[in-house]
């Protein structure tokens, strides 16, 4: 059986006519983790929820190691898990009778769901907030929860849609630390706008735009989409920037980010500081990967006039 | 730990249909009153709050009639209860979205989640039980005509709730199905009194509601109301019919996949 999950021209178009999903096109292993990046509004979630199968496309087809979407909806469900993304903890419930719940859903005996309970609940350190009543618990508290109930199931793919969103720092960090455990046995498909989640969690990242998958590979391989290796960052309005080498990405505020080699960088950065104008020079970061591929795509359907309706093929 | 990893890779042969029902029941009721005991008391106070002012109002003579109407309409207030949950469940908690990417199949979370609303309403038919003993003299036939009664009107209603609940996109919405269908089930039929009190043309509207026809039914059966047994017969046709069509119309029309 494949262990894999693919996407064939996957569509989503939503009876307000809203163009979700435009031809989705994806082959990637179901190991390790795969984050989904692009910004609110993108596609991230319907991606999600199809593959889920809680949500029915209207074009193409996916399948997860082998079995399709929708045809072999119940088969999936013996494997996935999910947390949504405004999913919540029920209010009268605590995070130990949440996590026992869910598990009985999938089917655990109430003995082994109490047990499994118990050690995610550990595995998250919120075991002193076991039993308090949901409503008195932080946002940060409630999410974890959440997820505490999905990973003590069985499922070997799991679908965390915006799983830190709303937590702290630390708790995020601790988070992470959960997450890089379970890619050891499991696949996690995570969706985030958070890039530096990406970078440290991710085998694999996908940039998503308007509902069109702009770019897939390794943080190396995405890096190399973008020939240079600086990023110059000019604050301030009206300021007249010309590299010798490079391209400058302007944003609608005007900002503009110049991608150029690193001796370029290092001139632009004399001369900037002569200027008197606010900057900042840095090797790329995933942030400025997802910036350039986007903004750039963005830009060329622009000036085609028109939106490119078929989407690009990544494979594994 | 090997164990459990073995376990697992048999997991879809192990489930227990008991225990997905269990969660419902746990969810939506014994961690509800545990934590919120006032759900309680509300439970307790839906039905019986018009069998006290019907039995006020008519200075006692309509209580033996006005109990039975509680039995009925406290299976139609469970049915109608689990539409305001299953639509705070699936919209406001996304609950019902970890269920659907789960094992657990439609049949077995309604299942669930009617037999958590009748648990939930389990003290306030015990104390209905208490009263019919005390107040009611029926025979054991009649007993099972109004019990076979409550249970068709509590397929209705749940049929009706989990329909509405598919369709409805914030609580809000919720609440104005719930009034909405409370009026047609719970106000407009003569539940706590005979049909006979309603008078001509109003009773044709009466008739609109399937509880008309449940009530009748029980009034008949307890000597609470003479129809021939024709109309006996027409009413338990309608009623089923009524069911059976609610629950088509529920198993085509809901939707457990969105679309």
């Amino acid at each position: 059986m494949a262990e894999s999950l693919v996407c064939k021209n996957l569509g989503k178009t939503y009876k307000t006519g809203s163009n979700a999903l435009r031809n989705i096109n994806l082959n990637i292993p179901t190991k390790g983790i795969f984050a989904l990046i692009g910004r609110n509004g993108a596609g991230k979630t319907t991606l999600v929820r199809i593959l889920a199968t809680e949500l029915l496309q209207t074009k193409g087809s996916a399948t997860i190691n082998g079995f399709d979407v929708v045809k072999d909806a119940d088969k999936i469900r013996q494997l996935i898990a999910i947390v949504p993304q405004e999913g919540r903890i029920i209010p009268w419930t605590t995070p130990r009778q949440m996590v026992i719940s869910y598990l009985l859903y999938r089917g655990f005996s109430y003995k082994e769901a109490k047990q499994r309970a118990d050690e995610s609940l550990k595995k998250l350190d919120i075991v002193k907030y076991a039993n308090t009543q949901s409503s008195h618990l932080s946002g940060g508290i409630k999410r974890k929860a959440l997820v505490a109930a999905v990973i003590s199931s069985e499922a070997k793919i799991i679908f965390l849609d915006e799983p830190t969103t709303g937590l702290d720092p630390i708790s995020r960090a601790d988070l992470w630390d959960v997450l890089k455990e379970m890619k050891k046995d499991r696949f996690i498909f995570l969706t985030t706008h958070y890039l530096e989640e990406a970078e440290r969690l991710a085998d694999k990242i996908g940039v998503i735009e308007d509902g069109k998958l702009f770019a897939l590979g390794t943080l190396q391989e995405l890096r190399k989409k973008i020939k240079y290796e600086y990023s110059v960052e000019v604050f301030g309005k009206g300021a007249k920037i010309k590299p010798k080498t490079g391209e400058v990405v302007t944003g609608l505020d005007e900002h503009k980010q110049i991608f150029t080699t690193a001796k370029e960088a290092n001139r632009l950065s004399k001369e900037l500081i002569k200027k008197g104008i606010r900057f900042s020079s840095n090797p790329v970061s995933l942030e400025e990967i997802f910036y350039y591929i986007v903004k750039r795509s963005i830009d060329t359907d622009r000036k085609n006039g028109e939106e490119k309706e078929k989407g690009d093929d990544y494979g594994a | 730990m090997a164990k459990r990893k073995k376990k697992e890779m048999t997991m879809e042969l192990k489930r227990s249909k008991w225990s997905q029902l269990l969660a419902s029941i746990l969810v939506n009721t014994i961690y509800a009153m545990q934590n919120f005991p006032i759900m309680l008391l509300n439970s307790l106070l839906a039905p019986l709050s018009f069998l006290i002012v019907i039995t006020f109002v008519s200075h006692g003579a309509l209580l033996s009639v006005a109990i039975e109407g509680a039995f009925i309409m406290t299976m139609v207030s469970a049915g109608m209860a689990l539409q305001a949950d299953l639509s705070h469940l699936k919209n406001d908690m996304k609950v019902q979205d970890m269920v659907v990417s789960s094992p657990t199949s439609a049949f077995m979370y309604i299942a669930g989640m009617g037999i958590s609303e009748i648990i939930y309403f389990i003290p306030n038919i015990f104390i209905l039980s208490i009263l019919a003993v005390l107040f009611i003299h029926v025979s054991i036939q009649a007993a099972l005509v109004i019990t076979a009664v409550m249970a068709i009107m509590f397929v209705f209603s749940i049929a009706l709730s989990f329909l509405l609940s598919t369709f409805t996109q914030d609580i809000i919405q919720g609440w104005a199905f719930t009034t909405l269908v409370s009026t047609l089930l719970s106000t407009i039929p003569p539940v706590y009194y005979p049909i006979t009190y309603i008078p001509m043309p109003y009773q044709y509207i009466a008739y609109l509601s399937p509880t008309t026809y449940a009530a009748q039914i029980a009034q008949s059966a307890s000597g609470f109301l003479a129809i021939s047994p024709m109309q006996f017969a027409i009413d338990w046709i309608v009623l089923i019919l009524a069911a059976v069509v609610m629950f088509i119309i529920a198993a085509k029309k809901t939707r457990w996949r969105e679309i």
